[in-house]
């Protein structure tokens, strides 16, 4: 289970059982992923479903066609990633646009309310409009008692019309990660 | 240097005789033509696009229908393109998943131009030390017939590379409505009610 860890957003993941809880109701059994401190607790309540298979990806384009091929063989998959990896994905979406295939993405955001880090910045900013370019289609969410019924409404989305529905974990629903040190 | 003289689409023709339930699975370019030259079925996924991951479909198919082989036929270019998969796999350890490399050392559709597999790079050594426990390099036509028995017969990951000429094949297309490959597949698999979910 967890190990400690300094000062990761969401590190009581307040909103991880809500959100695991959505996932379950809605017969979610894959979770692929690129971990992200925001994710951590889902992650985690997710690797402790034996129902449920979460797979670690080396880079978030993975999850995209593993997606696909699990839901041609009739598994359901959230694919959870940060902004940064949005970028990783873009020509692997043309997957789920061209055979219609439908995917739920929870997208924690960088590079916007109250980021440190300057490297976090363009990735974050272009993420809406690189997932919309690709035919995803988007929410936003920055209140965290809103979050699981965002979720619950991208599956149904998703799976009821066949679109990639990306929802965005604001910032500012995370917390900023702050970093010690100075100079 | 590659001096093979295995013809890829014999490979695969031998490779997919008698094939039963397996599924297959295509990247894009020569191995959806090969594909394409010898079957046109519910249970084929050639991919169109979507370079570098033809493997992680296979293995989300794999995961979904762990009653069934899924192999993936690729090229080298395409393997190459996701190499991390080779590491996903091994570690996911799906008990029905085989990568078949049928790699001819170029890029095809594209001019010829040379993959790193040319200068040596070798697939089967990455996936093993990937944790693939089964890895294979094929060179000669008598080392086909064992291969399509372990496609077959299931087990942990196998990644097979198949060294193949450079050849001109005639250009067959699978269908390209990527919602009909989708909806073929899934109602094979999952019975006509898959459409109207």
């Amino acid at each position: 289970m967890s190990e400690p860890v300094s000062t990761f957003q969401n590190p009581a993941g307040t909103w991880s059982q809500a959100v695991y809880d959505v996932l379950k109701a809605q017969n979610v059994r894959l979770v692929p992923f690129v971990p992200d401190g925001g994710h951590r607790g889902l992650i985690e309540h997710c690797q402790a479903d034996p129902d449920m298979r979460a797979v670690t990806l080396t880079t978030e384009e993975e999850g995209v066609a593993l997606a696909a091929g699990a839901w041609v063989g009739g598994v359901r998959s959230v694919l959870l990633m940060q902004s940064s990896g949005v970028g990783n994905c873009i020509n692997m979406l043309s997957l789920l646009k061209t055979c219609q295939m439908p995917l739920v993405t929870l997208v924690t955001m960088r590079g916007e309310w109250g980021e440190f880090n300057p490297w976090q910045v363009p990735m974050g900013q272009a993420t809406p409009d690189v997932l919309r370019a690709m035919g995803v289609l988007v929410q936003r969410v920055d209140d965290p008692e809103l979050l699981p019924g965002e979720v619950d409404a991208a599956l149904r989305l998703a799976y009821s019309t066949y679109s990639p529905v990306a929802v965005l974990l604001s910032q500012k629903l995370l917390g900023a990660k702050k970093f010690g040190g100075s100079k | 240097m590659n001096v093979s003289r295995l013809e890829r689409r014999a490979v695969m023709a031998q490779l997919l005789e008698e094939r039963g339930g397996l599924l297959v699975v295509t990247g894009l370019g020569a191995t959806a033509w090969d594909l394409a030259s010898l079957s046109d079925s519910p249970h084929d996924f050639p991919l169109w696009g979507a370079m570098g991951g033809a493997a992680m479909f296979g293995l989300g198919l794999a995961l979904a229908q762990p009653d069934r082989p899924v192999v993936v036929f690729t090229g080298d270019g395409e393997m190459l393109m996701g190499l991390g998969a080779l590491s996903t796999i091994a570690t996911t350890r799906p008990s029905n998943l085989s990568v078949v490399v049928l790699d001819n050392e170029r890029y095809g559709e594209t001019g010829s131009q040379h993959t790193h597999t040319a200068a040596g790079v070798d697939l089967a050594a990455v996936a093993r030390a990937c944790g693939f426990e089964r890895t294979t390099t094929v060179r000669e036509e008598s080392d086909i017939p064992a291969l399509r028995v372990n496609l077959h017969a299931g087990g942990n990951p196998l990644l097979a590379v198949v060294k193949v000429a450079l050849t001109a094949d005639p250009m067959t297309l699978p269908p390209r409505d990527g919602t009909y490959l989708k909806n073929r597949m899934r109602a094979a698999l999952l019975g006509p009610r898959a459409i109207y979910e």
